[in-house]
């Protein structure tokens, strides 16, 4: 049921993402011949790839080979852009998944201790890092954390990714700790946040009451009857999140020279590669869409209220 | 009475509110004997629930101050027994169900959890054996079909249903002290009905005694053996149920027999007391029923009145009442 609704969600994204890519001034031709190309050569460029033809035609024909699982050719990469993106997209995975790692239980734990000591100075501590956390911008942090850490204390790499089947587990991690750490922050922040007002909001619930009343310690009350109640507005916004993850490591990627995803959309751009552009843009469309799907699975774990039919 | 189970001597509870701080209970008294049902009747804001909530210390703690006087429960006052020993008197020697049963249980917790949980804390069994006490009580408290029900959530449950599973969760453990605070004030009249033959025949069968807490009289007169009547925070009159039915002292009781509505009389407007219950915060002189007592006095709006003796097991705070009905009794 889900799926299908992607569908058309997938279909009207891809549709918005061509028309923009395709709004932008600029032109793939020139970037592919060059400053110096006469402008017979770039007008003979752009019949080779049927860029002269009326924009329905393109968006169609793209389509029609989006339906058989053809992404098409990069115009720059000399690739196609099936290969280009799995080329790329285990770094920006292992980003993601990196610092959601960092974030799940950093985020929501900060949230349960600020809202169990709530108007405390922890709980006024915990908030005032969850706002610099949501207000600085990564790029800013990104550049004064690699000054530090990887430049006057040389903990971890500058920049560059090491593949895990290349390094092992030690040289990937110390490559993407660093950045996802600053992707993190954010996340951390916006998450610590709203678990709060979540556990605050469990906290004044009759069932922590009749929970205490039983003889129910602390520990128990807040791990055992708060805490899976607290999840499920938290759940709510873990899809948000993760795909602001998504986002934000287009930013995190420029600045650590991660070659992933990230990278890939921004060189795109720049050099109007429309088939490398609109094909990774989809791929993150669908991305999203699975992460909503599996918060609405996770949603069925969390809460026996809802069930999908 | 001989030794009471539950000795509440002068408990006083004090709220921090946006208007300062605000005295919810002013210098209560009660005993609860072995086996015994005791009755506190009031309108919302009286004190009563906060009165029960202090008993098992689960008022609010940010915004409450810690209650003054004693709470004499096994010869240990409860207020200021170690965190530790009072959860294990919570649930297991005095349980306590709510006024909201939609409310009241987990909903992301199984029936069988909530009611083997208890078990679990108090008599350490395993959770094989839990559940299938918990299945027992769930007969005993009379849900049909109670091995399937036990495994489901309680949002599948009817109001009516979820309190008979809080009553099952209060009395797992067998608890000497059941408070029940407007147990069926949420509920359908025929429910209302239901639940309080429930907690009469268990109370019969496990020999415990209850403190029931309401606004409705009926309630009162089905359930208790004796009523205690709250007014702003304080006691206003002690009485055994019929006695008080018969012939209330103060005129607040008086007030709320009045307000019953009776079947065999045609109305056209139900009698109520004039006024409304003073703001908790506000200072009255006196007696602070006096703005809206129809038979007040110049001494009641001037004199804070104590709580006099009225006959035997009976005290009423209304020096008037008392010293009019002391003149009968001599004549």
């Amino acid at each position: 049921m889900r799926l299908s609704q992607a569908v058309p969600v997938l279909l009207i994204f891809s549709v918005m993402v061509f028309m923009l890519m395709h709004l932008l001034p600029g032109d793939p031709a020139l970037a592919i011949a060059g400053p110096d190309a006469s402008p017979e050569a770039v007008q003979k460029i752009r019949e080779q790839l049927g860029l002269d033809r009326p924009l329905i035609v393109q968006l169609l024909e793209w389509f029609s080979h989006l339906a058989v699982g053809n992404f098409g050719e990069s115009l720059t990469l000399k690739q196609s852009v099936i290969s280009a993106v799995g080329e790329r997209l285990p770094v920006t995975l292992s980003l993601s998944f990196v610092s959601l790692v960092v974030t799940l239980p950093i985020g929501i734990g900060l949230g349960v201790v600020a809202a169990y000591w709530r108007n405390s100075w922890i709980d006024a501590w915990v908030m005032v890092l969850a706002l610099l956390g949501v207000s600085l911008p990564g790029f800013w942090v990104g550049i004064l954390s690699v000054l530090y850490f990887s430049v006057q204390l040389g903990w971890f790499p500058p920049s560059g990714y090491v593949p895990l089947t290349e390094g092992g587990v030690g040289p990937w991690l110390a490559s993407l700790i660093q950045p996802a750490v600053v992707l993190a922050l954010f996340q951390i922040g916006f998450l610590a946040r709203i678990t709060r007002s979540a556990m605050l909001d469990v906290l004044d619930q009759d069932f922590i009451r009749t929970a205490r009343a039983k003889g129910v310690d602390e520990w128990t009350t807040i791990s055992k009857h708060a805490f899976r109640n607290t999840l499920i507005p938290v759940v709510t916004v873990l899809g948000i999140t993760l795909s602001l993850l998504v986002g934000g490591s287009v930013v995190i990627e420029q600045v650590f020279a991660l070659p992933g995803i990230g990278r890939l959309i921004v060189q795109g751009i720049l050099n109007r590669d429309y088939p490398l552009v609109q094909g990774t843009m989809l791929l993150f469309g669908f991305a999203f869409v699975v992460i909503n799907i599996l918060v609405d699975i996770i949603y069925t774990i969390v809460d026996p209220r809802v069930r999908y039919g | 009475m001989a030794v009471p189970l539950l000795d509440v001597d002068d408990l006083t509870v004090r709220f921090r509110t946006d208007a300062g701080w605000m005295t919810a209970v002013d210098r209560v008294s009660l005993a609860v004997g072995e086996g015994e049902a005791l009755g506190i009747v009031g309108e919302s804001g009286s004190g009563k629930s906060v009165t029960a909530l202090s008993i098992l210390r689960l008022h609010a703690a940010a915004t409450t101050r810690m209650p003054t006087g004693k709470i004499l429960y096994g010869g240990k006052d409860l207020l200021t027994l170690p965190t530790r020993e009072m959860r294990q008197i919570r649930g297991g020697e005095i349980a306590m169900i709510f006024q909201d049963p939609m409310s009241s249980l987990n909903p992301v917790l199984t029936i069988a959890d909530q009611i083997g949980e208890s078990l679990r804390l108090h008599q350490g069994v395993d959770q094989a054996t839990a559940r299938k006490r918990a299945i027992e009580l769930l007969d005993l408290v009379r849900i049909p079909d109670a091995a399937r029900r036990v495994d489901e959530y309680p949002h599948r449950l009817s109001g009516g249903m979820r309190q008979r599973v809080m009553i099952a969760i209060a009395i797992a453990c067998r608890p000497k002290l059941l408070i029940a605070d407007e147990p069926t004030t949420a509920l359908d009249v025929t429910i209302q009905a239901q639940i309080l033959d429930l907690l009469r025949d268990l109370q019969r069968e496990l020999g415990m005694s209850v403190i029931l807490i309401t606004h409705d009289m009926g309630v009162i007169a089905e359930f208790a053996r004796r009523v205690m009547v709250m007014y702003a925070g304080r006691v206003v009159e002690t009485a055994p149920v019929g006695q008080m039915f018969r012939r209330p002292v103060h005129p607040y009781t008086e007030g709320l027999l009045t307000a019953i509505p009776k079947l065999d009389v045609d109305v056209r407007r139900l009698p109520t007391i004039a006024g409304s219950i003073p703001d908790p915060t506000a200072v009255i002189p006196g007696c602070r029923y006096s703005p809206r007592c129809p038979q007040v006095q110049e001494s009641c709006r001037r004199d804070s009145p104590a709580l006099l003796p009225a006959g035997p097991e009976r005290e009423a705070r209304c020096p008037p009442r008392v010293a009019a009905m002391a003149k009968e009794t001599v004549a």
